[in-house]
């Protein structure tokens, strides 16, 4: 199993420490070319605007594709932004995929950023999660299942093949998060697959 | 429980910022020139470094009323600049909400001897730093970032690669080290025991250490990204060159295509003039910005 890891800019390295933890051979993303061969992607946090206009051109149509065409791919933070079907204030997806609109920086600032432990379905209690200038869900379509609440907001959610999250699982140490995903990239399926 | 300002989450939004370019700018709408590039972030000041050390003057915080203008234009994180030592100018700059405050000797030191204590804060700290001692005494008081501090305002990007030569040898000698020598080496340093066990528990530093201090091209940002940085400041080389929104998109391109030759050759094509620069051994030792601080 190979996953990729969308590195034109954010938080690559603590993705590929996570999935290398877990056995998975990992390959850092730049173009389309290095799109090939794999059976997962990641799509880490950092700025959502500048990784769009990296991703600009042949990338982000590439990724366009695999999204909807059922290939796992997980998102955390910017990389829930990238893959929500609405950005709030936004005209069309970035990459869309998941049924859900996000309001970007919706837990505000720097000095509100938190961390804390969530509940998470199919996943477990007391997951530490990180939120820096979160995104949040703010609508949730048909078929997407809404995997934790953070103070009944939607943080996370899946979608068929598609994972995402408000905060940082790979911050943390605790694997379960990225355990998930590689298991769902296996075939274990949600509710919309 | 809801926990804010840990270090896990000031350290957190540097490593979010890796691999990108956090710009300097001193106006709204250089902040949305900067944004449109693709900026990670940018530096909100009065004045950008080259004006600074052509101007002379006691350099302060930007007024207040600048940093919220730069706020309102622009949806990325922005961080400002505070003198060396000066806590309560950090107060205010707390107070405004600034997502990194940038303790800086780009500005007029306020305390001869003493660093902010900048685990007092929630808002987090990047500092600059010639060498691993001073990164490391910068983390032990509490920076979650650390910089290269280059010669800022120059353009010249020989002392930022010094700077990232002499940390990356020193870590070198650190992570070789067997673990009696620690002690003596962190004496040494003048590096925190403390700091150095986190060092080798991390293989590296314990935080993001980006490139800062005289890069003005795409190629010196690909070779800062090359020497090991993890992402780039630009200060005058954007605002003082003759192309500010094409030059900081070439950087920027630079930066995440950093082993990609051909790349940095199709981005560096006709940006324009380039910011004019400063030959170091020109600068009087009491002018260098890289001397301030402890």
């Amino acid at each position: 199993m190979r996953v990729g890891v969308l590195a034109l800019q954010g938080a690559v390295r603590e993705h590929v420490l996570a999935l290398d933890a877990l056995g998975v051979e990992t390959r850092i993303v730049k173009t389309e070319a290095s799109l090939d061969g794999l059976d997962g992607l990641v799509l880490p946090g950092g700025e959502s605007t500048a990784m769009t206009l990296l991703a600009e051109g042949g990338l982000l149509d590439a990724l366009r594709c695999l999204s909807h065409a059922g290939f796992p791919m997980f998102g955390t933070c910017a990389g829930m932004i990238l893959l929500a079907d609405q950005v709030e204030g936004r005209a069309g997806p970035i990459v869309g995929g998941i049924d859900i609109s996000v309001a970007r920086n919706a837990s505000g600032r720097q000095v509100h950023s938190f961390e804390t432990q969530l509940d998470v379905r199919e996943i477990g209690s007391e997951v530490p999660a990180v939120f820096i200038r979160a995104p949040y869900i703010t609508r949730v379509g048909p078929k997407v299942d809404v995997l934790a609440r953070c103070d009944d907001v939607a943080v996370m959610a899946r979608q068929g093949k598609i994972l995402v999250a408000s905060f940082h699982p790979e911050l943390t140490g605790d694997a379960r998060v990225h355990r998930y995903f590689v298991n769902m990239m296996d075939g274990h399926s949600g509710k919309g697959a | 429980m809801v926990e804010k300002g840990t270090f896990r989450v000031k350290s957190g939004l540097a490593e979010m910022l890796k691999g990108g370019v956090i710009m300097d700018v001193t106006t709204a709408q250089q902040a949305r020139i900067a944004e449109d590039a693709g900026a990670v972030a940018v530096m909100a000041l009065e004045r950008v470094p080259a004006d600074i050390r052509a101007q002379g003057g006691v350099a302060r915080m930007a007024d207040p009323s600048k940093v919220r203008e730069i706020q309102k234009a622009v949806s990325i994180p922005v961080m400002a600049k505070v003198r060396i030592g000066h806590f309560v100018e950090a107060q205010v700059l707390q107070a405004l909400e600034v997502d990194y405050i940038d303790e800086s000797e780009v500005l007029t030191p306020a305390d001869p001897d003493f660093h902010i204590n900048k685990w007092e804060f929630t808002v987090p700290f990047v500092c600059g730093a010639r060498d691993l001692g001073e990164a490391c005494r910068r983390i032990a008081e509490g920076a979650a970032m650390i910089r290269t501090k280059g010669e800022p305002g120059t353009g010249n990007v020989i002392e930022a690669v010094r700077h990232m030569r002499r940390v990356n040898k020193e870590l070198r000698a650190v992570l070789d080290a067997p673990e009696e020598e620690l002690m003596t080496i962190g004496k040494e340093l003048g590096a925190p025991h403390s700091i150095l066990l986190a060092v080798r528990a991390a293989g590296r530093l314990p935080v993001v250490n980006f490139a800062a201090g005289g890069i003005a091209s795409p190629a010196d940002a690909a070779m800062m990204m090359q020497l090991g940085c993890d992402g780039i400041f630009v200060g005058s080389g954007i605002f003082k060159s003759g192309d500010p929104a094409r030059r900081a998109r070439a950087i920027v391109e630079a930066t995440t295509h950093y082993e990609d030759a051909d790349l940095i050759a199709r981005v560096s094509q006709e940006l324009g003039e380039a910011m004019p620069g400063i030959e170091i051994s020109t600068i009087p030792e009491h002018e260098k910005m890289q001397t301030r601080g402890r």
